[in-house]
């Protein structure tokens, strides 16, 4: 009886309390689990803020609903002089926010600022690359050796207004010592869809409908509140009490209390990044393990068996609740579609056990394993790496491998198994290669490194896998200009790493988002948060 | 008096410089900050390069010194993540946690000393019975629980209150405040409640049982012999003579109130120097944690001494050591 009255008297209160919503503007809201920390287009290489900063800047080319590349800011491109001259023509009649026009030296501006010293997007432009104005509209980027795939990256290089800048004294991203913070961090001034009116660093972004914008909205939104929320159970309770619209991402154990509500519901598709297991194969004793005086894994026979241990099958099941597709590869087949070719070794403990035998480690001791050794795992940073990793500790047990798991969060991990040390035996990693393409794989995963990770290659091999074969092939692909010759040497390279069992690839986790069911946004293998194809009713 | 506040204030400068060394010998098991401000493609050597401006290189002693220096010119540095100087950051988020903290103190004062005079007066009531459950409960679930229990009560449910955010922000000057809205005030409902739940129940305990003792005094007795109202003697004799106890550990609970706000904060994205802190852990960002640090520290220190000297107000009997008995 009291506690009723209390509890309605509560009731009373909170009702009183309620203010009606006035608002006949259409707003989106989307609440990711981050910050937005820099408006600086060129500041930070990062999928969420490029994605957000893409809905007000723009660079030369875009990508469409299916990641193919189709023209941004410039109309069209031609290749010449064997590949080492791109000509970019640029849309005429484009204007940035602030109203200024949007030409050749804008482009000529935005390669300088791009390529300063605290630009992490300098890899978006090859070292030697000369950027020329020929007119107001049409630009000639000038490079050394040919490079099939300049403008692959292109879309998320984005375009600064080169008076704009220069007047508020940003030329240069902010430097990781600057006292202050350069004025691009906090404004922005791009030629897209969206213009920033508001930026409140950890509470909320607004982006207001450029009326002006050159293309033609396939939104009909008039503004969209960004606001992060980094508690995951908070963020799901937004989206069904109906104070957000979108949410990124749904923790995959809420996805079938969300699509059971009666007003939201989860967007589900495949991401592009790959979630993988690595072996030291470098060193010539490993870091933490039983096995002293030799590396068991560069035994291919070892790492064979490891990988045939694995039944991914089950952790797609148990661990994933369906939301991953198993991959063979480590470049998903959205990417680069022939490595669809290229099968997983089969699930099969017999055939693992039979190779643990035959490399020389029987299973032995009062506790009848083989060996032991560290499995090292981020435990914040991918869908369910935690839980991914103790099924995988798990599963080798029954090949009598004891895995003695380091699940850790991702700050400590990444110092960890990152250069220069490396000092991870056998560790799971994501990659989703920044240029959208397959290259990109073979030249950090799986050419061979410096011991530090130095020289540009092989930097996040973090296990040191070599062979010179596929070094080669990545060298090669790097400047051939035939599509179908470039294409037969990738997938050779990933027959070769297959053959090798350089890496053990798991999957490729599924992207979920809760969304209203009366939103419909698109969802991009790249995780982008795309405004300009969101429509409201 | 001055004697005794000096040399509060020497030890305080003291416990200053204890908690940023314990702070940067932690920060050396934190993870690498560097790795999180690159992108997956800066090089090597970059990397390299960018750990030697932070001066992370240098021996753990210099980058203290380092910092204690810059600490005592109150220069904290630019946060890593945000590239921002820290002490804008935290002016920032100072105002969300202290309306929020003030909120919860009054919440637990003025909803926990009645509770616990009724349930001292009546300890054997049906409605006793219900607060004391209600307490339990109160001091025994962790506050993240209790956060999304209201979360999902008053604001998925029942689509009463907000869930997140603070709303409806109005800037005066330097502070921003949520108080002067409806939207605001809303927004405050939940989490001040989280976040002072433990506090209102400890204060209910504490009333209760100090009124159980109050009640069996003598003076009482004799005021009950007198003829006095039951209000009377319930609330100008027995209640005051409760309250120096509760001047005290609200007092403490206070510092506590703002220190541990990091938990409710992050439950309920309300914008304060908690939800920052936390970030600024996951993403190693030095400055941040040691300038909150630092912070929550002098706060500690000068509610302690504000503490001390209303204690010997409140009560005639106590005096600080330093002056003559």
């Amino acid at each position: 009886m009291n506690k009723k009255t209390i509890f309605s008297a509560g009731l009373f209160a909170a009702v009183a309390l309620h203010a009606a919503p006035a608002d006949a503007q259409q707003t989106l809201k989307y609440a990711f689990q981050g910050n937005l920390n820099t408006l600086d287009p060129h500041s930070l290489n990062e999928t969420t803020t490029l994605g957000l900063q893409g809905n007000v800047y723009e660079g030369l080319t875009a990508r469409d609903k299916n990641l193919k590349i189709i023209p941004g800011l410039a109309e069209r491109w031609e290749v010449l002089d064997g590949g080492t001259r791109w000509r970019f023509h640029l849309r005429k009649g484009v204007k940035f926010h602030n109203g200024n026009d949007f030409n050749a030296d804008d482009v000529v501006f935005t390669a300088t600022r791009t390529a300063a010293r605290n630009s992490q997007l300098s890899v978006r432009l090859p070292k030697d690359m000369e950027t020329v104005k020929v007119d107001a509209h049409t630009v000639d980027f000038k490079l050394k050796a040919p490079n099939p795939i300049l403008h692959y990256a292109w879309d998320t290089w984005y375009m600064m207004d080169k008076e704009w800048t220069e007047a508020n004294n940003a030329t240069q991203p902010s430097a990781p010592q600057d006292t202050t913070p350069s004025f691009a961090v906090l404004n922005a001034n791009g030629t897209g869809a969206f213009k920033i009116t508001e930026h409140q660093l950890g509470v909320r972004t607004i982006f207001d409908k450029n009326t002006a914008w050159w293309g033609k909205p396939e939104h009909n939104l008039d503004k969209v509140i960004f606001t992060p929320i980094t508690s995951a159970p908070t963020r799901v309770a937004a989206l069904l009490s109906g104070e957000v619209d979108v949410i990124d991402p749904v923790p995959l154990q809420d996805v079938a209390r969300i699509n059971a509500s009666a007003n939201a519901k989860v967007l589900e598709g495949p991401e592009v990044r790959t979630i993988y297991l690595g072996f030291d194969q470098m060193r010539p004793e490993l870091t933490a393990s039983s096995v002293k005086g030799k590396n068991p894994f560069k035994d291919v026979r070892v790492r064979k068996a490891f990988y045939q241990a694995v039944d991914i099958e089950a952790i797609k099941r148990q661990v994933m609740r369906n939301a991953s597709v198993p991959a063979a590869s480590l470049v998903s087949p959205l990417i680069f579609p022939p490595v669809g070719q290229i099968q997983r070794w089969p699930f099969d403990l017999a055939a693992a056990n039979k190779l643990m035998d035959e490399a020389g480690y029987p299973r032995q001791g009062a506790d009848n394993i083989r060996f032991e050794v560290d499995l090292d795992c981020p435990n914040d940073r991918y869908v369910n790496d935690g839980p991914i990793c103790q099924a995988v500790t798990a599963m080798l047990a029954r090949i009598g491998v004891k895995i003695n798991l380091q699940a850790v969060p991702r700050a400590q991990f990444f110092a960890k198994a990152n250069s220069p040390g490396y000092n991870v035996p056998f560790y799971l990693l994501g990659w989703t290669p920044g240029t959208m393409d397959a290259h990109n794989v073979l030249n950090d995963l799986m050419s061979c490194r410096a011991a530090d990770g130095s020289g540009g290659k092989g930097q996040f091999n973090n296990g040191g896998y070599c062979n010179a074969k596929v070094d080669e092939l990545a060298s090669k692909v790097l400047i051939e200009v035939d599509t179908a010759k470039r294409e037969g040497m990738i997938l050779e390279a990933f027959k070769i790493l297959h053959d090798d069992v350089g890496y053990l690839p798991l999957h490729q986790q599924a992207l979920s988002w809760g969304v209203q069911k009366n939103v419909e946004i698109v969802q991009r293998a790249d995780n982008q948060p795309l405004f300009y194809w969101a429509t409201k009713k | 008096m001055l004697a005794f506040i000096l040399r509060r204030l020497a030890q305080a400068v003291i416990v200053l410089l204890t908690v940023a060394l314990i702070a940067f010998s932690l920060f050396r098991f934190v993870g690498d900050p560097t790795n999180q401000m690159v992108s997956q493609d800066t090089t090597v050597e970059q990397r390299i390069e960018m750990r030697k401006e932070l001066g992370l290189d240098d021996p753990v002693y210099r980058q203290f010194l380092r910092f204690v220096g810059n600490a005592a010119r109150f220069e904290f540095g630019v946060s890593y993540q945000n590239k921002q100087p820290v002490s804008k950051l935290i002016g920032e988020r100072f105002s969300a946690t202290i309306e929020l903290a003030l909120t919860s103190a009054f919440f637990a004062l003025f909803v926990g000393i009645p509770m616990g005079v009724y349930t001292g007066i009546y300890p054997n009531s049906l409605l006793a019975r219900l607060f004391q459950t209600i307490s339990l409960v109160g001091v025994s679930l962790p506050t993240f629980l209790i956060g999304i229990l209201l979360i999902f009560v008053f604001s998925v449910s029942l689509g009463l209150l907000p869930s997140f955010g603070r709303q409806g922000v109005v800037r005066i000057g330097s502070w921003t405040t949520s108080f002067l809205t409806l939207e605001g005030l809303r927004s405050l409902i939940l989490p001040a409640i989280t976040l002072g739940l433990f506090q209102m129940t400890l204060i209910m305990r504490l009333v209760r049982s100090e009124m159980l003792e109050v009640l069996r005094m003598d003076y009482i007795r004799f005021a009950r012999a007198r003829g006095l109202s039951d209000r009377s003697i319930n609330f100008r004799h027995a209640l005051k003579n409760t309250l120096i106890p509760v001047i005290t550990i609200t007092g403490l609970q206070l510092g506590s109130i703002i220190a541990f706000a990091i938990i409710t904060e992050t439950v309920f994205q309300w914008p304060g120097m908690g939800l920052m802190f936390l970030q600024a852990v996951q993403t190693v960002d030095i400055p941040i944690m040691a300038a909150y640090l630092l912070l929550v520290a002098t706060l500690f220190v000068l509610i302690n001494l504000a503490v001390d000297l209303l204690y010997s107000a409140v009560d005639p009997r106590i005096r600080v050591a330093g002056k003559a008995a």
